[in-house]
């Protein structure tokens, strides 16, 4: 149960190599005794790039996002374990090449899998146990990229686009149930996912979104954007006529 | 019908589904369902964390187990679950009865004050509320017990069980007589922490009721001053003449009420340290005076939903007691507090006196609540290291205030618990009855 000053006992991380979504973990301030389960593809992976947490129990299980099955199951289990999930971390996620994607359909269809479906397979019986549960949050890592459709990344950006409405459904659905969902729009984040590119302008590090995520967290907020100066640029450029929009650089 | 439920601190809401039997007979039919959350009891929800919550499961109001019935002969009164300690009085005063004991609001129910057996300003003389209770109802999963008896293993659980033994359906208690509604007030500052303690173990024997407010904002020299109140039942004579002709009037007022939507920092530390400062300034020395028994117990009771006060972001109740001996805990906490900038808004501090039970809150020794803004800064780690000065004292912290207490130090504030969960497992196998406060603390 979370508790009067926002502590948490139990909380999930979808993703669990996700450098936001650990980063975030790092910021909760878990105090001894909470739990903290990071599914993923690969459980080792997931062990080793776990923060050092003191007294917390950290567990790893095995969950593909491009194996829809795996989802259901992460969620039979984790309710069969019958501690109550406090916050789920919904972080999962792959850039992909856009280039290649565009030669071969296959890579584009692995970051809709990854990005989308996978994490809608195991969100929606996820929303049903906390619905069930009566309390909990759901914390969504879309992007801004999702926005708006770019030449540069817009197999990328259709895959959150599609998670970043699919979470805006969830949150209406789960009104008055006691859960929250948050949905959390990052810039250009500079780390793993990111490694080589040219770094642009108004962009954050996994650091500084996992701040930003824990205090929305605390706060309840519904959507962040990291910087939080990107909501205004986004409102805008949201408004923008497509011929313009495509002589924006990036 | 689902409801969003929280504790008085408005903290940690969660969603239950409601309902509210009229009858003893509705009360078992319901015990008797499936409930795959389980289901809780609830009161007037004045607990100010999450004891009266039972998040996705099935919360039973208790409003509607609201009969009074009052032997005047023998001062005893037998009153439904839900019957509020406002409903009480409004029928016990005018026959010159008055409740053994009372928290600082008439806003809880006679269950709510067993499950979660209250105290009140005459610990040290009374005792807690169910040494009170001659007889309670209780529907179990297992069933009906219509009279529990002191002594016996289900009272033991039940008072002070939080509601997870079963749902407290009615009791029997009996009431003191008094000649008037009044109560004669001796009230004194008291410089420091020392001087308040020394005061209080000096001649509190002369009064069935004493507390003690502290100033938790004053600063230096100033630290720990406050002002201690102490008193008796008023007799005739002792009232203005103009009141003597119906000196048990019952009268108590809400003049104010506070909107809903006020925003955070309404309670902020300069304001409340110019409200501390003219509170203590403005006590007197020393001096004796008359005031209404709503006046004296339940001062916060004037403005209803107070609690908004506080802002979205709520407030916690940090109230722990502690042995004799153990008072560098309580000049810690002050301290404590103030060095991490965490304001404490009220601090009232009371002596308990000994304290029968399995998961009563009271010991003999000093109690201290702290009412604090859940946005305080650093307030998680401040209370967590508090939590194990407690503790290590052979303290407690009281679960119906609690909010934030980390599980692993209940048993050792707590160390009747195993037997405690033995009852409840024989009186509820299947762990029907839960709150979030259980689940938070693996209580149950």
């Amino acid at each position: 149960m979370k508790d009067a000053l926002g502590g948490l006992q139990h909380v999930l991380i979808l993703g669990g190599t996700s450098e936001l979504a650990l980063a975030t973990l790092r910021e909760l301030d878990l105090r001894p005794g909470a739990r903290v389960v990071l599914a993923g593809r690969d459980p080792e992976a997931c062990a080793a790039a776990a923060p050092p947490l003191p007294g917390v129990a950290v567990v790893t299980k095995r969950w593909d996002a491009r194996d829809p099955g795996s989802g259901a199951a992460l969620v039979d289990e984790i309710v069969a374990e019958g501690q109550d999930l406090d916050l789920v971390l919904a972080a999962a996620g792959i850039l992909g090449d856009q280039e290649q994607a565009e030669k071969d359909a296959t890579v584009a269809v692995e970051v809709l899998q990854t990005n989308l479906v996978g994490l809608v397979a195991v969100l929606l019986p996820l929303a049903s146990a906390l619905r069930d549960q009566g309390h909990g949050h759901v914390v969504v890592f879309s992007s801004v990229a999702g926005l708006r459709g770019r030449r540069s990344n817009y197999v990328y950006g259709a895959s959150k686009a599609g998670l970043d409405a699919f979470a805006e459904g969830l949150s209406a659905a789960l009104q008055g149930s006691g859960v929250t969902v948050t949905v959390v729009r990052p810039g250009f984040v500079t780390g793993r996912m990111t490694e080589g590119m040219p770094t642009p302008p108004m962009s954050s590090t996994p650091q500084a979104v996992g701040t930003a995520v824990a205090t929305a967290i605390r706060r309840g907020s519904e959507v962040v954007y990291v910087p939080p100066s990107l909501k205004p640029v986004f409102g805008a450029l949201r408004l923008l006529p497509r011929p313009l929009f495509r002589k924006v650089p990036g | 019908m689902t409801e969003l439920l929280a504790g008085w601190g408005t903290t940690a809401p969660t969603v239950a589904h409601v309902r509210t039997p009229k009858t003893a007979a509705e009360v078992a039919a319901l015990l008797g369902d499936n409930y795959p959350r389980g289901l809780l009891p609830r009161g007037l929800g004045r607990a100010y964390g999450d004891a009266a919550q039972n998040a996705g499961g099935l919360v039973v109001r208790t409003s509607a187990l609201d009969h009074i019935d009052v032997d005047e002969s023998a001062a005893t009164v037998t009153v439904g679950a839900g019957v509020s300690l406002d409903a009480l009085l409004r029928v016990a005063l005018p026959r010159g009865l008055f409740v053994p004991v009372t928290p600082g609001t008439r806003w809880v129910t006679c269950g709510g004050a067993l499950a979660c057996d209250v105290h009140g300003k005459n610990h040290h003389v009374d005792g807690s509320w169910s040494r009170h209770v001659s007889r309670f109802g209780l529907a179990t999963p297992r069933g009906m017990l219509d009279d529990v008896l002191p002594g016996s293993p289900e009272f033991a659980a039940t008072a002070g069980g939080m509601g997870l033994t079963g749902l407290i359906t009615d009791m029997t208690m009996q009431l003191i007589r008094v000649p008037t509604g009044a109560i004669v007030v001796d009230t004194e500052r008291t410089p420091d922490l020392d001087a308040c303690m020394a005061r209080m173990l000096d001649n509190d024997a002369d009064y069935r009721y004493s507390v003690a407010w502290l100033d938790c904002l004053a600063r230096g020299g100033k630290a720990g001053r406050g002002v201690l109140t102490r008193g008796n039942h008023a007799e005739v004579g002792d009232l203005p003449a103009g009141a003597r002709r119906d000196p048990l009037h019952f009268a108590p007022t809400t003049r104010l009420t506070a909107p809903r939507g006020l925003p955070s920092g309404l309670l902020n530390r300069r304001a409340v340290t110019a409200f501390n400062a003219a509170y203590y300034h403005r006590a007197p020395a020393h001096a004796t005076s008359v005031e209404s028994f709503a006046g004296y117990f339940y001062p916060l009771d004037v403005m209803s939903h107070w609690n908004r006060m506080y802002g979205p972001r709520g407030f916690l109740q940090y109230q722990y007691a502690v042995p004799y001996g153990q008072e560098d805990v309580v000049h810690q906490t002050l301290r404590r507090l103030e060095a991490a900038g965490c304001p404490s808004y009220l601090a009232v501090f009371k002596r308990f006196g000994p304290q029968d039970g399995l998961l009563a809150f009271p010991l003999e020794g000093w109690t201290l609540a702290l009412d604090i803004p859940a946005g305080a800064p650093g307030l998680a780690r401040v209370l967590d290291g508090l939590d194990e000065l407690v503790a290590d004292a052979g303290g407690r912290v009281y679960l119906a205030k609690d909010s934030r207490l980390r599980p692993d130090l209940l048993p050792a504030m707590y160390p009747r618990l195993d037997e405690w969960r033995a009852i409840r497992d024989k009186l509820d196998p299947e762990a029907t009855m839960r709150s979030d406060l259980s689940r938070r603390l693996g209580l149950a």
